[in-house]
């Protein structure tokens, strides 16, 4: 049996990297800040004195090269991992990420392999405004060519990081800020878990029950997952038994969770921090739509996401455009009112 | 370092096989593209004929892919352009599937889902993409991984002159001279970019002399010719393999065709391409061939029958080739 102990988010991601490094010679760490200082985010805390310069690289502020480096050391069988600090900042490096990782495999027939790690720090809830808050794991999960991996808690981080450095294709693997731990950013205490020491992978496209319940399946990922999680306790105390799914990757995403959680409940409610509109909110709702002839709702699917604006700085604007618990709660209650769609027609 | 009797010869056929594929590329691009056969109206119709999409060809541009590959082994890497065959041919890419890739066949380097700005050889090391200025990093991280491995291998990036003013242009040169990567950026400033010439584009003369701001040796190959890019090469990549770090070369080339085949080229002055055909490096090093007693008629005539041979059987190849079933359109996203 392998020992456990509780660790942060980001300490079980750093762990997870540096057992591959260990493990696989191919294994290396490119990116802004990721060596002395650890990783803005922690995701690469320690690294550096476990493992050396050349494992652990700190790069120029050059996004486009070192990502489109990576591309290039992974099509020679090296397994790079590339943090770009901020998902936010993909604008400056889309080329390499959208036209190039996520393509290449396919323009090749399927000859070349690009096991590349593209990880970055996704979310809001800490006033840092419109160029520093965004989940955007919705933009990347459109477009084919990049599995999405976004975590909501340490063990499942650790898992799914290991099995996304096995992985022969690009990953995006996107931690959200307020779930890391980190000793100078609230988060959700829920984030940190026991982790095993030894390595250990986690297979994409298997959504997480985390939460049973029979009145209503609330879909959510990433820090949403903690959010949802206290409304389902508020919702108890209530009489509403709330079942709270993390989906815990995108791409792939993992259908047959989604349609057993609500075929069980019959109403369903997606909790998002990505924009309403076009994203993975809508997305879920339509696999309901498209599964109407074998899931009988008991009321209209409800979404809850940031309702297209950019993210606000001042703290009343923020919180009032990220879904809170509260918002949660009063969205699952209505849900429970509501009446089933095929009376509200008559 | 001259180039040896064999690498002159190899230079002369790849030279010969380069212009041959391209000319023929011209004429078969154009079957199905023009009236009466296509839309009323249309004088061209782009989605026609059996090479669909855009194509842009080499012809002129020749010694700047011999020049440099004839310096190159299988295990390094070259990373090429929206316009690639001349790399593909130079760096070894067999003209059966790259043909076929581009008649969108089953039997092509990427079994049709490429096309011909988007061919992948892992096989032969050989890379390129429709994106202008995004040679240049992946070719940094194949440098970055022979390093890493410590092989003495090198990785090559073609560019064009209007690539030298992406941001991937400047950020590579500095990546690449800050961690001593083997790398050659290869710049082929043919003087277009599409229709904007380098003059209105470009705030320096010469993008060699941009090297300086990174640290690295810039040189500037003044003539479109075969013998001095492979002089400027060689010591380009045997600094790379020595392990002393990147060099940006510059070669001044000729485009003799559109950027893209149908382009109606109003920028281009009357009379330009006949002047600048009039320097053709090919028949130019067949002359300095002949004058060393390395090729003789009989010698030349049968290079080009081996040549011409070669690259009809890859066009028939391309042609003949099964399409591949549309529903493989859902195959490859991923490994």
């Amino acid at each position: 049996m392998s020992t456990t102990r509780t660790l942060t988010m980001a300490a079980a991601i750093a762990e997870a990297i540096s057992q591959e490094i260990a493990r696989d010679p191919n294994v290396f760490v490119m990116g802004e800040d990721i060596g002395k200082y650890g990783g803005i985010f922690g995701a690469t805390g320690g690294l550096l004195a476990a493992h050396g310069k050349e494992r652990i690289v700190d790069t120029p502020i050059s996004e486009t090269a070192f990502i489109g480096a990576a591309i290039g050391a992974a099509a020679e069988g090296m397994r790079p991992i590339v943090e770009l600090m901020f998902v936010d900042f993909f604008g400056v490096c889309m080329d390499m990420i959208y036209n190039h990782m996520a393509k290449n495999t396919y323009m090749s027939g399927g000859n070349i392999r690009l096991p590349v790690v593209l990880m970055t720090a996704i979310g809001g809830g800490y006033n840092d405004a419109a160029q520093h808050s965004q989940c955007l794991y919705g933009t990347f999960a459109h477009m084919p060519g990049l599995k999405v991996v976004v975590p909501s808690n340490a063990y499942d981080a650790k898992g799914l990081m290991t099995q996304a450095i096995r992985d022969d294709n690009p990953v995006l693997f996107m931690f959200h800020k307020g779930i890391m731990g980190l000793p100078w950013m609230a988060y959700f205490e829920g984030s940190t878990t026991e982790v095993p020491e030894a390595a250990y992978t986690l297979p994409f496209g298997q959504a997480k029950v985390v939460r049973s319940g029979g009145d209503v399946s609330v879909v959510t990922l990433s820090q949403m997952v903690h959010k949802a999680l206290i409304a389902a306790q508020q919702l108890a105390e209530a009489g509403i038994d709330a079942e709270v799914l993390d989906l815990r990757t995108l791409v792939p995403l993992d259908r047959a969770a989604v349609l057993a959680s609500v075929r069980k409940t019959g109403r369903l409610l997606v909790v998002d921090e990505d924009y309403l509109s076009f994203g993975v909110s809508g997305e879920i709702a339509a696999l309901v739509a498209e599964n109407l002839d074998t899931v009988a709702l008991k009321a209209p699917v409800r979404r809850l996401a940031v309702p297209d604006v950019p993210i606000p700085y001042s703290r009343p604007l923020e919180r009032f455009v990220i879904p809170q618990v509260d918002a949660i709660v009063r969205t699952v209650r209505d849900l429970m009112d509501a009446r089933q769609p095929a009376r509200a027609a008559q | 370092m001259d180039a040896s009797a064999e690498r002159k010869l190899w230079m002369y056929e790849k030279m010969i096989e380069i212009r041959e594929y391209e000319e023929t590329m011209a004429k078969v691009y154009l079957e199905g593209k023009l009236p009466p056969a296509i839309q009323k109206g249309l004088a061209f119709d782009i989605g026609g004929g059996p090479v669909p999409g855009e194509m842009h060809l080499a012809a002129g541009q020749e010694p700047v892919a011999v020049g440099v590959c004839a310096h190159l082994r299988n295990e390094d890497t070259v990373v090429g352009t929206h316009r690639p065959h001349h790399f593909a041919i130079a760096k070894g890419v067999p003209l059966k599937p790259m043909t076929a890739e581009m008649f969108g066949k089953d039997t092509g380097l990427g079994r049709g889902k490429g096309g011909h700005m988007h061919l992948f050889d892992p096989t032969h090391k050989f890379s390129c993409s429709g994106i202008i200025g995004a040679s240049l990093p992946p070719a940094c991280g194949a440098a970055l991984a022979a390093k890493k491995r410590g092989k003495d291998w090198v990785a090559v990036a073609f560019f064009g002159d209007g690539a030298a003013n992406q941001g991937s242009f400047h950020e590579s040169l500095n990546l690449a001279a800050l961690w001593r990567l083997p790398v050659l950026f290869v710049c082929e400033d043919n003087k277009y970019a599409i229709s904007v010439e380098k003059s209105e584009s470009t705030s320096v003369p010469w993008n060699a002399s941009r090297a300086s701001a990174y640290g690295m040796p810039g040189v500037l190959v003044q003539n479109n010719d075969a013998l001095e890019v492979f002089r400027a090469a060689g010591v380009a990549v045997e600094r790379a393999r020595r392990g002393e770090g990147p060099t940006l070369l510059e070669v001044k080339t000729d485009r003799y065709l559109g950027h893209f085949q149908g382009d109606p080229e109003t920028y281009r002055p009357k009379g330009e391409i006949e002047e600048l055909r009039r320097n053709d490096p090919i028949p130019r090093l067949g002359e300095h061939l002949r004058q060393q007693g390395l090729l003789d008629d009989a010698a030349d005539k049968a290079l080009r029958e081996r040549v011409s041979a070669r690259v009809a059987e890859a066009y028939e190849y391309g042609r003949a080739s099964p399409y591949p079933k549309p529903e493989d359109a859902l195959l490859h996203v991923f490994n």
